[in-house]
């Protein structure tokens, strides 16, 4: 099989290596970049767990290919924390909410999380709309309750 | 209070085994058995061996002789031994998904291609797939040398059943059954081993019992302790079907020791459906015995448990604590299950959140709510009429599990579910189920009381140390899943030896740190964990009390055993209101909520947390879950498009009600566990609300779209 | 779950794609979205020697209304379709039935074409395009022919498509006025596969009866199908609740859908009555 050199942006810097077109986007970015915060529950694209933003857009990373990802630029939940340390309003809003427990589907969530607010106003939404648009993503601890907290709150404060 | 577990996970620095990368780390592959029961006719290694990349291709033979089949830890019974897993198959496979080699290789792409390549000689046998057909004389044995399909089988009782039946005014009958579900964690399992040159084999990726698996470990290995040992990392989540002693709980360790190289094995989700425990697999023949004023007389059960094709570490346990907690709240003056354990062609099954008691509530509940229906009495008043009453406690409820007697340590029954009917507005729901909606949906209302336990399995160790610059550090013998376990051991610490939680780390799941300790499962993590900090940190007070602080560089240092000869039991009551779709069959939940008595609440928010992450498990039950075999023996609900786990959409809001009325005397801290209380009768309060709605008797779960369209009368 | 090898090209213009599978298209796979085909991959269900990526070719990605038809590129995201307004105002039953595909991240990758080309008989965008008379351009090197529904979707999973073919546009009629539509489906989880569906239009005539009705299904067979029957029957006919619970149970008493784990054929039928029955209604309500 003919091996790829792919150069990717992630997380604001360059990664380049030479891999085979199998391996799965999900594999470069936790082996062979080392983020290992992107994390992999099914590999079919149901579970979520692996969300990461490709230009910006919340995608499954085990449904890409990394020389799918040559010359974009992804980014992961390490990329989410100021680089001072300071939390990012949703990281924070999570913490306060207890909205994780065992913490493998927190990354996947804040991916398409932090896109969401982007683009919507969150506090403009009934809570059925605010779980249809975690539907995306399997929690099996938490039964999503202060998930959906932890949106509203993020929203109120990103907001003011 | 916010925990302390978080910020790894929200930045994304945490490490799960997954992460784990060493260097010179080979990768395995479990090679599965494609056929449900078949007798190995040879298994060719040479090709896959051949490919580049490939360090080995083990099979049975490749083991030492002397390896033992994986040993129970608990719940045992003599028989059950002919019951248990080798790590490989040997002559025989006795379900899809069974493990019959290993490959290791340079990256887990080349480990799975050359799994392919492994050539497996198969002959079929018939499978067995169903209890009933097991339990038939001339069904297919699975295990030769037992000569039977029951594994174990035992009963429970008091009182005189006979005369109670006999004397009844009223007796209402039904075969109640659950399908077979599972845990399904988001994080699947996973080891990492390597050998050291200090000839210590070190396994990454423990959970749940770290200590008791290095003991069966070592076993297995013929090894001593102390050459053994298990580190937890970041676990994502348990449910009690991780962290049991599984076939690659041996493998991937003896492959690292075969190859001196490190090994890491990493189950893909579709092996994870098929080879990590099943569980919720039961029937059960319920008959229930009452008086003319409503009183029930007697409760008589036989209790079908569907083991898989082996019996798991925890034994009997499933079906123990079935048969032990199936009186419930209620006073019995007769009562009798009858239980079989029985061995099916399927993988094997084990322990998944309220183990047996999901089963349990939802078959007596429904023949509760039964029962109130035939003798025209409101089922809230029915249940009223038969708890045990606060006078009662400690309550000795006449059944036992592993050889105990179960005595109910405390308890308001009737307080709690007055509580819960206030709360919950029992009468407004009953206004707004007899209203119409006008769309053709119909509406019902279903409450289940039940008691839960907390706290098995009766000790725990602790030790705690308190450094001249005033941290404190606890290392317990618990384990972490994700539920908070380091938070509420801070807290007891924080509070018995009177520092700021922010000063306090704790430590846990390192067998090479910790001693000894039984871990996480249970809900004991609080109660027996807790208790053995809170013991440790008060006794470390006491030393500093008497012989000053420790000086700048100096530690002291307390430790702590707990032990409890008996379990805690915490008791709730769901009350679920619905609105079904007769055309479609889906179920809505339009309300959902949950009151339990934890005795003490450690921490209400992490209480509350899991409650809600277990009444998600629950209806994830009742509704939507289900492992469904083919007539051959193979697994169709083989991946996430298939085995449909709950979204946000799915799981209702949840009001939580947590009280404190009853603690325990039983521990220091007066706490019940409340890790199970969630979804311990989620099955029963849907079930006995689509019941209601539809007016006709549920007796099976799921209610998936079409049954209930079958229940409602549809076109089907 | 890790995918076998297989070849990997990646071409930037249309007519190198089409050279490479006039060369290769035997035993290769087109990689589009990926939200189909990955997952087989990677449950190793298909196995092609070549993958020809045609994310690169920004050309067959785009929305355009020419003289009252909708041109989509293949490569057209759903995302795209989704927030495409004049999409939602002139063929409002595109926009409807693309938020049922999956989940946002899904539908970030997916692709009209790929939906399409995929041809699963659950799929919401066929059953759509199937009821909207869509028309498919299919492209090779040599030559390029336009087909109908019926043409394209030839069984479960599988098309018309030569293996040296790419579709490469799609196009739909705009409705015309006192037309309305509805989209709906049953699933058992929202976002996930549809057990039963109807993509449903219907036009009125100057006294409010139907002109035309047009019914489109998912999960009714292997392929789309347009409930032909039904459709007839409703011609001059008041849309009501009796008049759109017959045409509902004409629709169903027309196919025989596959059964499985979720649903038994017996099952899904009914459903498909009772999805065309809430279609019509919706549908009509709009018009």
């Amino acid at each position: 099989m003919t091996l790829r050199r792919v150069s990717v942006e992630l997380n604001g810097r360059l990664v380049e290596a030479t891999v085979e077109p199998r391996l799965l986007l999900s594999d470069f970015i936790r082996h062979d970049a080392g983020l290992t915060g992107t994390h992999v529950g099914c590999e079919h694209g149901v579970c979520g767990a692996c969300t990461v933003q490709l230009d910006g857009a919340p995608v499954r990373s085990c449904l890409l290919f990394a020389v799918q990802a040559n010359g974009r630029s992804i980014r992961t939940v390490e990329s989410l924390a100021a680089a001072n340390g300071d939390l990012h309003p949703l990281q924070q809003a999570f913490h306060e909410s207890h909205a994780l427990q065992c913490g493998f589907c927190t990354p996947g969530f804040l991916m398409t999380l932090e896109a969401v607010f982007r683009e919507t106003d969150v506090t403009a939404l009934a809570d059925r709309e605010i779980r249809e648009l975690l539907a995306g993503h399997l929690c099996r601890c938490t039964g999503y309750q202060n998930i959906v907290r932890a949106v509203r709150l993020a929203g109120e404060r990103m907001r003011a | 209070m916010p925990r302390k577990e978080d910020l790894p996970h929200l930045t994304g620095t945490a490490r799960f085994v997954g992460d784990v990368e060493l260097p010179g780390m080979l990768h395995a592959r479990i090679v599965r058995s494609p056929l449900a029961h078949a007798r190995i006719s040879s298994i060719g290694t040479g090709e896959a061996l051949a490919q580049p990349g490939v360090a080995a291709v083990l099979t049975a033979d490749d083991l030492p002789p002397a390896t033992p089949p994986i040993p129970t830890r608990m719940f045992s019974q003599p028989g059950l031994e002919r019951f248990l897993q080798q790590p490989l198959a040997r002559d025989t496979v006795r379900y899809s998904g069974e493990p019959v080699a290993v490959v290791v290789a340079a990256s887990r792409y080349v480990a799975e291609d050359a799994a392919e390549l492994v050539e497996l000689e198969l002959e079929p046998l018939e499978p067995v797939l169903a209890v009933e057909r097991a339990l038939e004389p001339e069904a297919p044995v699975l295990h030769e040398e037992a000569g039977t399909n029951v594994a174990g089988s035992f009963v429970v009782e008091h009182g005189d059943i006979d005369a109670a039946f006999a004397a009844a005014a009223l007796v209402v009958e039904e075969r109640l059954a659950v399908q077979r579900h599972a845990a399904v964690p988001l994080e699947p399992r996973g080891l990492v081993a390597n050998l050291d040159e200090s000839g210590v084999v070190t396994v990454l990726g423990a959970a749940k019992i770290p200590h008791v698996n290095r003991r069966i470990l070592a076993q297995l290995l013929g090894w001593p302790e102390a050459r053994v040992r298990l580190v937890e990392l970041h676990v994502g989540g348990g449910f009690g079907a991780r962290g049991e002693f599984y076939p690659e709980d041996f493998l991937v360790p003896y492959c690292a020791v075969r190859l001196g190289r490190p090994v890491s094995w990493i189950e893909d989700r579709a092996e994870h459906l098929r080879a990590c425990n099943h569980s919720r697999e039961q029937v059960h023949e319920l008959a229930l015995a009452l008086d003319g004023n409503g009183r029930f007389l007697g409760l008589r059960d036989r209790l079908l448990n569907d083991s898989g094709a082996y019996v798991r570490t925890h034994g009997l346990v499933v079906p123990g604590m079935g048969a032990a907690l199936l009186p419930g709240p209620y006073r019995w003056p007769a009562y009798r299950c009858e239980v079989s354990h029985v061995v099916t062609c399927k993988t094997p099954a084990g322990t998944y959140r309220s183990p047996g008691r999901y089963e349990a509530n939802f078959a007596r509940e429904r023949l509760i709510d039964v029962a109130a229906h035939r003798l025209g009495l409101d089922p809230v008043e029915l249940r009223r009429r038969n708890l045990v009453p606060p006078t009662g406690m400690p309550y000795a409820s006449g059944t036992n599990t592993d050889g105990h007697p179960v005595v109910y340590d405390s308890g308001d029954y009737p307080l709690l579910l007055e509580k819960a009917c206030r709360r919950f507005d029992w009468d407004g729901l009953r206004r707004w189920r007899h209203e119409r909606p006008g769309d053709g949906r119909r509406r019902g209302l279903g409450l289940a009381f039940f008691v839960e336990k907390s706290g098995i399995a009766r000790w725990e160790y602790a030790r705690v140390e308190l450094s001249g610059s005033g941290a404190a550090t606890v290392y317990s013998g618990s384990a972490s899943m994700g539920q908070g376990v380091e938070t509420v051991l801070a807290q007891v610490c924080a509070d018995a030896l009177g520092v700021a939680f922010e000063d306090v780390t704790v430590v846990h799941g390192d067998t090479a740190s910790i001693p000894d300790g039984m871990g996480a499962f249970g809900s004991r993590a609080a109660t027996l964990g807790g208790s053995a900090v809170h013991l440790a940190a008060e006794s470390l007070r006491t030393r500093v009390r008497e012989q000053g602080a420790p000086a700048p560089g100096e530690t002291l240092s307390a430790d702590a055993r707990f032990e409890s000869e008996d379990m805690t039991f915490p008791y709730g009551v769901h009350v679920a209101a619905v609105e079904v779709d007769v055309e479609t069959g889906r179920v809505d939940i339009h309300r959902y909520g949950v009151a339990y008595d934890v005795g003490r609440a450690l921490n209400p928010t992490l209480v509350e947390g899991q409650i809600v992450g277990g009444v998600a498990q629950g209806v994830g039950g009742a509704l939507l879950e289900e492992l469904v075999y083919d007539e051959r023996g193979q697994l169709l609900s083989a991946s996430f498009v298939d085995y449909l786990l709950p979204t946000a959409v799915e799981v209702p809001p949840v009001d939580v009600l947590i009280t404190e009325d009853a603690p325990t005397p039983r521990n220091p801290l007066g706490a019940k566990g409340a890790g199970e209380g969630g979804a311990a009768a989620a099955g029963a309060a849907v079930a006995n609300a689509v019941a209601d709605a539809l007016g006709v008797e549920v007796t099976r779960l799921p209610l998936s779209p079409e049954r209930v369209v079958a229940l409602a009368g549809g076109r089907t | 779950m890790k995918p076998p090898p297989f070849e990997y090209d990646d071409p930037r213009r249309l007519d190198e794609a089409l050279a490479l599978l006039a060369e290769h298209g035997a035993e290769a796979k087109v990689l589009a979205g990926g939200q189909s085909l990955v997952p087989l991959l990677n449950f190793r269900l298909a196995r092609p020697r070549r993958l020809i990526d045609v994310n690169g070719l920004g050309e067959l990605d785009y929305l355009r209304f020419e003289n009252g038809t909708l041109r989509i590129g293949a490569l057209t995201r759903q995302a795209a379709l989704e927030r495409s307004s004049e999409t939602a105002q002139r063929v409002p039953l595109l926009t409807r039935a693309v938020r049922f595909v999956g989940h946002p991240q899904i539908r970030n990758r997916g692709t009209v074409g790929g939906s399409v080309a995929h041809a699963d008989p659950a799929a919401e965008l066929p059953a759509a395009l199937s009821a909207l008379d869509a028309r498919y351009r299919l492209r090779t090197r040599s030559g390029e022919r336009v087909v109908a529904s019926e043409e394209l979707f030839l069984a479960a999973r599988t098309t018309a498509l030569a293996p040296d073919e790419l579709l490469v546009e799609v196009e739909v009629d705009v409705p015309g006025p006192a037309t309305g539509s509805a989209f709906v489906e049953f699933s058992r989880r929202y976002g996930g596969a549809a057990l039963a569906g109807a993509a449903v239009l219907v036009t009125l005539d100057g006294s409010g009866a139907c002109e035309r009705a047009r019914i489109g299904l998912l999960a009714a067979g292997p392929t789309p199908v347009r409930a032909r029957e039904a459709e007839v029957w409703l011609r001059g006919a008041t849309i009501d609740a009796a008049t759109a619970a017959e045409a509902g149970a004409r629709a169903a008493a027309g196919v025989t859908p596959p059964g499985d784990i979720h649903g038994s054929s017996d099952y899904r039928r009914a459903l498909v009555e009772t999805m065309v029955t809430r279609a019509l209604l919706e549908a009509v309500a709009r018009a």
